[in-house]
């Protein structure tokens, strides 16, 4: 460590260069909306709780991203279907006449076989399709999405808050989980200064699978896992059964998907069914992109900094545009700006492939 | 080459099949279907020629990218935006009629190139993986574009008639009334047949758009696509600039989608500013691969086939639905369903024969390897 100094530059460089350009100035924006939101009458403190509390409800969905990326099967489109297993085990957990926060963990319970089954004939599926995963991920979770449309109207369901009142049967478009599982994450442990709320049980409840996550990547099944991903060819040399691998990925990336929504209602407060799971995989994919992962890298890091930043975004845009020049343009920035950073992780050239 | 007497056997069959198993697949869906909905013959005929004339244009625009051999544009909903930007301008003009219809596809050529540009541009930066990266152009640009019209338009970009306008000063409203352009083409040349208005004069320009596609492939232009679609490498030591030729067959692509759509705007006669552009992809797609195209291959026969079935599976599934378990929404869902399931399906059944195919010529390379292997360790 004798010229340090003399590697301080090239070092800085790097780091930049790591980070990103498009995440410095994603970052830089958000910076300059807090800056710029006491100037024009936004509650600082509250800002900064919408910001914390839809970090929560999103960072699993984020989180599921990871196996799937790391297993080399690219970004998740299909996370659909994993919300779909979510909606299965809420749905009925509620028609089994769960209540409070046992009908939470019941759904959590409930999904997790439906998740399995569905990740593991998608593993499957993505198995055959090797190179092209992305493509036919998203439009199994299209299909899978309108396949359900059919489901929710024709599944036995009889729980009067759920089904039509009118028809009595059929499931309706939203149903609100108050009194079921609405806020059972939000509200537990959660701390209060001022008008600054931090869920804090939400928050460690992520924490708890972010850690999980990490651990299990330092597993030697986890490290397979990473090998599979960056180098196929090592992978299947030294014995790994790749198949078998990325399907595991792929079953724990849908099942993340399951908890995440879980996750997301109980802060919402309803359940949107039909079409409502459509395009929520694309926030999920911006945002771990934000935060600084690639086609075929990302860490626990990138989905902690990347929901923060995405979510931060969205908050922070409609509250400081409408109160600075009296136009909601928030949808807009979120379109051009989610979209743009997945063009941008598309088209960039990707180390370890082929 | 002696020409065989070729024999059907049943395994034969069963690979034709397989190979076309989309295209089977709807003809099953329709054959149920058709009796099921209890429409009427000449109902069902009228409505299919409409739809013909309405959507072939459109899906006709993908045909020059997968020869190309990038795939499905996903990105054909740039050119849908470049057109309704033409139709938005011209009804704000006040031209109406056919004069209004042309400058709207001269308004939309332009926008139609530049946004073709950009999107070849970035397809260049993700070579085999042109199919997501162009559907997220998409989203992308559906961002611009209502950046420009719900915000830049009657603020920015002057219009005129207050009608456009949304109430707050700017913005374009979420339906425009295309009254004044309405139905221009379709009614020029005007045909009855069995009760029914035939387009006449859309069909014609159909066919023009036919017979431009037919010409073009002839082209050295045509030819060097084909050349870029079947081996990039190959074509790049052949002299071909790939890159560029890429450029262009998306570029026409967009052009031709733009045209495309504003001939399936004004058979509409509405425009619902938001939204139109945002199916038209999924849906032109769908009815292509239903005709029985692939992601490599597309032949004309294949649009029109494609939309016929496509759109009597459309028309017929709320009616089916709602005479067999009484309620049309299921009817509604599974079209949306069959939608997204052809494209599905299409897209796995052409990666399972990819590989097949890959995999085969794997094995034939480790033979030959093999081979030479041996006569050298012999001449050793």
């Amino acid at each position: 460590m004798i010229n340090s100094t003399n590697k301080f530059l090239p070092w800085m460089k790097e780091k930049i260069k790591a980070f990103g350009l498009p995440r410095i100035i994603i970052a830089l924006f958000l910076l300059f909306l807090f800056i710029v939101a006491p100037f024009v009458q936004v509650n600082i403190a509250q800002s900064l709780s919408d910001v914390l509390a839809r970090f929560g409800m999103n960072a699993i969905m984020v989180l599921a991203m990871v196996p799937m990326i790391h297993s080399g099967c690219g970004l998740n489109f299909g996370l659909p279907l994993g919300i779909i297993a979510g909606l299965l085990g809420g749905t009925i957990a509620i028609e089994l006449n769960f209540v409070g926060p046992a009908s939470f963990y019941m759904a959590i319970l409930l999904a997790t076989p439906f998740a399995i089954l569905f990740g593991w004939g998608y593993g499957k599926l993505l198995n055959r399709v090797k190179g092209s995963e992305m493509m036919i991920a998203t439009y199994v979770g299209f299909s899978s999405v309108a396949f359900m449309c059919i489901m929710w109207i024709i599944l036995p369901y009889h729980s009067p808050t759920m089904v039509w009142g009118f028809q009595g049967q059929g499931l309706r478009t939203t149903i609100s989980t108050e009194g079921f599982y609405l806020h059972v994450l939000n509200d537990f442990l959660s701390i209060n200064i001022g008008h600054l709320t931090i869920p804090v049980g939400m928050i460690l409840f992520f924490a708890v699978f972010a850690f999980g996550m990490w651990a299990f990547l330092h597993t030697k099944t986890g490290t397979a896992m990473t090998a599979v991903g960056s180098n196929a060819v090592f992978a299947k040399a030294s014995g790994i059964n790749i198949n078998k691998i990325r399907i595991l990925s792929v079953i724990l990336s849908t099942w993340l998907g399951a908890i995440g929504i879980l996750v997301y209602q109980q802060s919402f407060g309803f359940i949107q069914l039909y079409m409502g799971p459509f395009f929520m995989a694309l926030p999920a994919v911006s945002a771990i992109l934000i935060g600084g992962a690639s086609v075929n890298k990302a860490t626990i890091t990138n989905v902690i900094v990347g929901t923060f930043l995405f979510q931060g975004i969205l908050t922070m845009t409609p509250s400081v545009m409408n109160s600075a020049i009296q136009t909601d343009m928030s949808e807009v920035i979120r379109i051009i700006v989610s979209n743009g950073m997945i063009l941008y992780a598309l088209t960039r050239k990707t180390e370890g492939q082929n | 080459m002696t020409i065989k007497k070729v024999k059907i056997t049943p395994k034969k069959v069963l690979s034709y099949l397989a190979d076309n198993a989309v295209t089977v697949m709807f003809v099953i869906i329709c054959a149920f279907g058709i009796p099921l909905s209890g429409l009427s013959a000449n109902f069902l005929f009228s409505e299919i020629l409409t739809r013909l004339a309405r959507n072939s244009f459109l899906v006709l625009s993908l045909l020059i990218p997968i020869m190309a051999g990038m795939g499905l544009n996903f990105g054909m909903t740039l050119g849908a935006m470049a057109g309704e930007i033409g139709l938005i301008l011209v009804i704000d003009w006040n031209i109406i009629g056919i004069p209004g219809i042309i400058l709207a596809m001269i308004i939309s050529t332009p926008i139609s190139i530049l946004l073709g540009w950009i999107c070849g541009k970035i397809l260049n930066m993700a070579k085999g993986r042109e199919m997501v990266t162009s559907y997220i152009i998409g989203f992308f640009m559906n961002g611009i574009y209502q950046l420009i019209v719900l915000y830049a338009m009657g603020s920015l970009i002057p219009l005129a008639s207050k009608t456009l306008i949304l109430p707050r000063g700017y913005g374009v409203r979420n339906t425009v009334n295309l009254i004044t352009v309405r139905k221009v083409f379709d009614n020029l040349i005007n045909v009855r047949i069995f009760n029914t208005n035939v387009p006449v004069f859309t069909f014609i320009i159909i066919v023009f758009l036919c017979i431009f596609i037919v010409w073009f492939r002839k082209t050295k232009l045509g030819q060097d696509m084909k050349a870029v679609g079947q081996d990039l490498e190959v074509s790049k030591s052949a002299g071909i600039k790939e890159e560029r030729t890429r450029i262009i067959a998306i570029i026409i692509s967009t052009v031709f989608a733009g045209i495309g759509m504003i001939i399936y705007l004004q058979n509409m006669g509405t425009l619902n500013t938001y939204n139109s552009h945002t199916q038209i992809g999924m849906f032109s797609i769908a009815a292509l691969l239903v005709g029985g195209a692939s992601v490599n291959k597309a032949k004309i026969s294949n649009v029109f086939l494609g939309i016929i079935l496509f759109h009597i599976m459309f028309i017929v599934s709320p009616y089916a639905g709602k005479n067999l378990v009484g309620q049309a929404m299921i009817g509604e869902y599974f079209r949306v369903f069959v939608s997204y399931g052809v494209i599905t399906l299409s897209l796995v059944l052409y990666e399972l024969k990819r590989r097949r195919a890959k995999s085969r010529i794997g094995a034939q390379l480790a033979l030959d390897q093999e081979d030479e292997e041996e006569v050298k360790n012999e001449t050793e």
